[in-house]
């Protein structure tokens, strides 16, 4: 350390070694990553999308297969079998006579803890919510994640009214959670003691989600009940 | 602190002499126990712990990390540069868990959800960066991985005997079974966080009770 000169050999050529084995660790290290995530890739694709055929099972009841259905820019659906990432898509059910009994629809808001992501049925027979289903959700466990089991609240989803008004394209009753226990109206939903924050956040999303989606798919109501039965996967 | 758990583990060896391999592996489940003894790693720990089945998966994820990351910083330990050490150490536990959260996707996209933001925290997890730098960088490969496989155990360990006690008391049930009748009303604090630190605490002082009782015989 007396003089300058053997410090800054001894420090340029630690440098080159530093460099080396910080460069070569990082490409041992990407190659790993990359080789993981080329091999699970496909194994996880088809774990999301069986997750998302069982939570369309669930949203609407009595169908055995679904299509899904692409959103375009003129606000017509168009029956689609890649699933892009960027458009937005929604997903018909039919029993086993092909009979379309309802559309999945896919929404997500702001909850109490993170973004709330759910997945809902609407028939258009009828114009109501028949289904419910929280994809994903970070709620508290035992107090926010209700949402997702409370049966009291799940009750809510069997016949929402999200009805039209008369030659408008507007939901006649935007839906609005009002407090546990004084539902009086088909288009209001009972709240969660406990978790009123949550709860009024899935309220939000519907109504949100409703208002822009019930319109489209109504209007355009005969655009999914026109698969024939060669259209429509086993 | 690291020094002060190389020590302690050199000075066992002196007293063991005969089978160090077993001491190795034996001491990161008991002696030394990542969470009961060295307070290691207590974010996973208090936060994963609230059923049994998270806190195996979270158990088994980070003894899977730091056995890879143990065997894969000894094999380097004469060709990482003391200086970048700790940098090369952060990468190699940042791949290991990243390798480790796609492999729980492909297992199973529940279980990915329900441990959450969880998996990648790992690589903050203290006890393995502790043991690559106190253990791994200066043993064999053998060796560390033997160290890695008793902590790890320990910690999957540790990890379960949270989670089956926040389990039964918070919901009832233990790996989603439910073994209490209908009326048994839910400690819900049990599965919230500081149903964690409570039960954290039982278990400590149930550890060093025990061990105190053990030292005195």
């Amino acid at each position: 350390m007396s003089t300058s000169q053997p410090i800054l050999t001894e420090s340029s050529s630690g440098n080159n070694k530093m460099l080396i084995a910080m460069v070569s660790i990082g490409i041992l290290c990407a190659l790993l990553i990359v080789l993981t995530y080329e091999g699970t890739l496909p194994r996880i694709e088809r774990l999301k999308a069986e997750a998302l055929e069982k939570a369309i099972f669930k949203v609407i009841p009595g169908i055995t297969k679904t299509k899904t259905f692409r959103l375009q820019k003129d606000g017509t659906f168009l029956l689609t079998t890649d699933n892009p990432k960027t458009a937005t898509v929604v997903y018909a059910g039919y029993d086993a006579q092909n009979k379309m009994q309802g559309i999945a629809i896919e929404a997500s808001g702001q909850g109490y803890a993170d973004k709330i992501r759910i997945l809902y049925g609407y028939d258009p027979g009828t114009q109501t919510i028949v289904g419910f289903y929280v994809l994903e959700s970070k709620e508290t466990p035992g107090l926010g994640d209700k949402i997702e089991k409370d049966p009291d609240f799940l009750v809510n989803f069997e016949a929402l009214d999200v009805s039209l008004k008369t030659n408008e394209n507007m939901v006649r009753h935007k839906i609005v959670t009002v407090k546990s226990g004084s539902k009086h109206n088909p288009w209001e939903l009972d709240g969660i003691t406990g978790a009123t924050i949550s709860s009024r956040a899935i309220g939000d999303i519907l109504a949100g989600s409703t208002s822009e989606m019930v319109p489209l798919i109504f209007n355009n109501r005969e655009t999914f009940k026109i698969i024939g039965k060669e259209d429509v996967n086993e | 602190m690291s020094n002060q758990l190389n020590k302690s583990s050199e000075g066992l060896f002196g007293f063991l002499g005969e089978n160090p391999n077993t001491d190795e592996f034996i001491k990161g489940i008991w002696k030394d126990n990542p969470v009961f003894v060295q307070v290691l790693g207590m974010c996973p720990v208090l936060a994963v712990s609230n059923t049994a089945e998270n806190a195996l998966a979270m158990g088994l994820a980070t003894a899977f990390v730091l056995m890879m990351s143990n065997i894969l910083v000894s094999s380097l330990r004469h060709f990482i540069p003391k200086q970048v050490r700790i940098a090369s150490y952060i990468l190699i536990i940042a791949t290991f868990v990243t390798i480790t959260d796609y492999a729980i996707q492909a297992i199973s996209v529940e279980l990915h959800k329900s441990l959450g933001a969880f998996i990648s925290l790992i690589v903050v997890n203290c006890l393995i960066l502790s043991r690559a730098e106190a253990f791994a960088s200066k043993n064999n490969i053998g060796r560390s991985a033997l160290d890695a496989m008793g902590m790890g155990l320990g910690f999957v360990f540790a990890l379960l005997c949270l989670g089956a006690v926040r389990e039964i008391l918070g919901n009832g049930s233990i790996f989603g079974m439910a073994i209490f009748p209908d009326r048994f009303q839910e400690w819900i604090v049990m599965i919230l966080p500081a149903g964690g630190f409570f039960t954290l605490a039982l278990w400590l002082f149930l550890f060093n009770w025990v061990k105190q009782k053990k030292a005195k015989l």
